[in-house]
């Protein structure tokens, strides 16, 4: 019973302080607009001149970062119950690298409209885990061979896309860094709505699967005692964690270690069950990637810093610490 | 010992030829009498000119280089006693990378041994926190948990040197062909530069075969025959270091070359160690010198840096490696 309320009261102080990020968030920028001004134009009641600000240029942006930060920490979570090994994450399993190349090679390579560069990113994503499932299938699915093969495919992808980086006009190679490091810079609802649809799937069904993730953390013998289908579970949480990270890194590029960082800390918060683990690593992902553009937007103004540079800084150092603590147990 | 001498003789051959390929290939396709005539000292011709100027210190490079990576692979799988170790699983090059990167920003228009200065001291620092992480502690990192946290380190250092590059647009066109691994444009005062680290490095590691040996039995049984461990480990790990420190600095980061050869090389000739460096010595360059021809021809008559085409070849035999593995790790 104590352990409900204190998720509770976890989960709606995450909550509240989302929504006091998501505020500043939309207030601050070159224009700046007090918090009761912005509350009461996201109510609908505000000033015309802010309405446009708010509703057109910072709302659109500021609620593609907190989604992507909700899809990447699940798809992150997934993963690293999937692999039983806590150090997976989005981009370790070379979905990253994928999206990656695809964005080069438009930016690059293709003279396509850049309103297609997140249908390419999305489907570069989907090749390279199709791939790596593929490649690693000997009779079922290790998680292990698929981590390994992952990360060779990925190293292919980097080849590739420093071959397009080698040939290509020094401004579009700037450009295509810049959509690799994930920035949120000019997102607008163009971007948003096509997005939306895949966290409205997929986030509830991850969610909704909390209890094959709970067992598929057994030893394989084990879960298959307890009557899971190993490989078939395995394979559907895959493809659930794909289309999260993959529409986020189409929507805002390759925000990266948020799918690494907000599993540990939701698991110090609630716990392992993934029941309870998945919002509560969800919520604190939105909160990271918040967090990082809002950090990225003010410190250096005018100058931007890209989320993802933000994201990295934070996430190496905890990565860090993960590893030391994890050898001294 | 017989076959041990056949394998070296057949891969001194190989060494041979593709050393003489090498001068051979290029934007201008030059005869193999040529060739043979300007390595006497013959200059009648401007082809002559071309393969004692130019191609000779590229040549030269690409031996050095490539038999360095290939030893200082078998001394990092030694090391950890993991076949899927190599200096650029490890982290190490992109340590260099984003210390040269740094560099570059900090100081930019130096001589060129800041630079190289520069990236050996970040393959150094990088590789000393990974040794530290393969060393202490109680309970050791699994050869899987290690992969991912090399990956994921190289993954935190390949964002940091991102946004360096996104800051400075100058760096990015000076540095996207150092990045991408080439022994292009290099000449013999670069080569005469980095000889005696690589030498002595060589030579390290032939000394050492013994205790690699030793090494694999385990740490209770090293012990046991005497050997100290620690100075075992400390000396492999200073010599791994050396090697791919010097190789990265002077070609990029060139990957692959530590991974495959010395795997090639053992499932060859055996698990003795004394034999496998020296093994690894040829087949390291000659796989290099393949490499580099290769990337001469395939777009003749530009061509692709010899860093990409390592990749190209090296990843799919890393996803072979690690589908043999099986999930045995």
């Amino acid at each position: 019973m104590r352990s409900r309320i204190r998720y509770v009261f976890i989960i709606v102080s995450l909550l509240v302080l989302t929504a006091a990020l998501l505020i500043l968030q939309v207030g601050t920028g070159e224009f700046a607009i007090s918090p009761k001004d912005t509350v009461s134009s996201l109510l609908g009641i505000g000033s015309p001149q802010h309405d446009f600000i708010v509703w057109t240029l910072r709302l659109p942006r500021a609620l593609i970062g907190w989604l992507v930060g909700l899809c990447l920490a699940v798809s992150g979570t997934i993963l690293q119950g999937v692999t039983r090994n806590p150090l997976a994450s989005p981009g370790v399993v070379g979905l990253n690298a994928g999206a990656g190349l695809a964005a080069v090679a438009v930016i690059v390579w293709l003279d396509i409209p850049l309103g297609w560069l997140p249908a390419f990113a999305f489907a570069g994503a989907l090749t390279v885990a199709f791939l790596s499932y593929a490649l690693a299938w000997r009779k079922g699915i290790s998680p292990v061979r698929m981590v390994l093969v992952g990360i060779g495919v990925a190293f292919l992808c980097n080849g590739f896309i420093s071959l397009a980086t080698l040939a290509g006009n020094i401004r579009l190679v700037n450009q295509a860094t810049i959509w690799m490091t994930g920035s949120l810079y000019g997102r607008s609802w163009e971007h948003f709505w096509p997005y939306v649809p895949w966290a409205a799937v997929f986030l509830p069904l991850a969610w909704h699967s909390f209890r094959k993730l709970d067992i598929l953390g057994l030893s394989d013998a084990a879960a298959s005692g307890l009557g899971s289908r190993i490989h078939g579970d395995r394979t559907w949480l895959l493809v659930i964690a794909v289309a999260l990270a993959g529409s986020s890194v189409a929507a805002a590029g390759t925000i990266g270690f948020v799918g690494l960082m907000a599993p540990h800390l939701a698991r110090q918060l609630v716990g392992a069950g993934h029941a309870r683990l998945i919002p509560a690593a969800a919520l604190l992902g939105g909160l990271i990637v918040l967090a990082a553009d809002f950090t990225g937007r003010t410190v250096l103004a005018p100058i931007e810093i890209p989320a993802g540079l933000l994201t990295a800084i934070l996430g190496g150092p905890y990565l860090l610490y993960l590893l030391l603590r994890k050898q001294k147990k | 010992m017989r076959k041990q001498a056949l394998f070296a003789g057949a891969g001194l051959i190989l060494l041979f030829i593709l050393f003489l390929l090498e001068l051979s290939t290029g934007s201008l396709i030059i005869p193999f009498q040529t060739v043979w005539s300007a390595l006497w000292g013959s200059r009648e011709t401007d082809a002559h000119l071309v393969v004692s100027s130019i191609r000779l210190p590229r040549a030269c490079i690409a031996l050095a280089v490539g038999a360095g990576m290939a030893v200082a692979g078998a001394c990092m799988q030694a090391l950890i006693r993991n076949s899927l170790a190599s200096p650029e699983l490890l982290g190490i090059n992109s340590g260099a990378a984003l210390a040269i990167v740094i560099a570059m920003f900090v100081l930019p228009a130096s001589p060129l041994w800041v630079y190289n200065a520069a990236a050996f001291a970040g393959g150094l620092l990088i590789s000393a926190f990974i040794f530290l992480l393969a060393s202490s502690g109680h309970l050791k990192l699994s050869p899987l948990s290690f992969i991912i946290a090399g990956t994921a380190v190289s993954l935190f250092l390949g964002s940091l040197t991102q946004g360096v590059l996104i800051l400075n647009e100058q760096s990015l066109d000076d540095m996207r062909f150092w990045l991408a691994g080439s022994v292009t444009g290099r000449t013999f005062s670069s080569f005469a530069q980095i000889l005696p680290f690589i030498i002595i490095g060589l030579i390290g590691a032939i000394l050492l075969g013994k205790r690699m040996n030793a090494l694999q039995l385990g740490d209770e049984m090293a012990a046991g025959l005497g050997e100290s461990i620690r100075m075992t480990k400390g000396l492999l790990y200073a010599v791994a270091v050396l090697l791919s420190a010097a190789c990265v600095t002077t070609a990029g980061p060139i990957a692959f070359i530590g991974l495959a050869v010395p795997h090639l090389v053992r499932s060859l000739s055996g698990p003795d160690y004394r034999w496998i460096v020296l093994h690894c010595l040829w087949c390291g360059a000659a796989l290099l010198m393949f490499a580099d021809t290769l990337g001469k021809l395939v777009i003749h008559p530009r061509e692709v840096p010899v860093g990409i085409m390592t990749v190209m070849l090296g990843a799919p035999f890393f996803i072979y490696v690690a589908r043999q593995k099986d999930g045995k790790l």
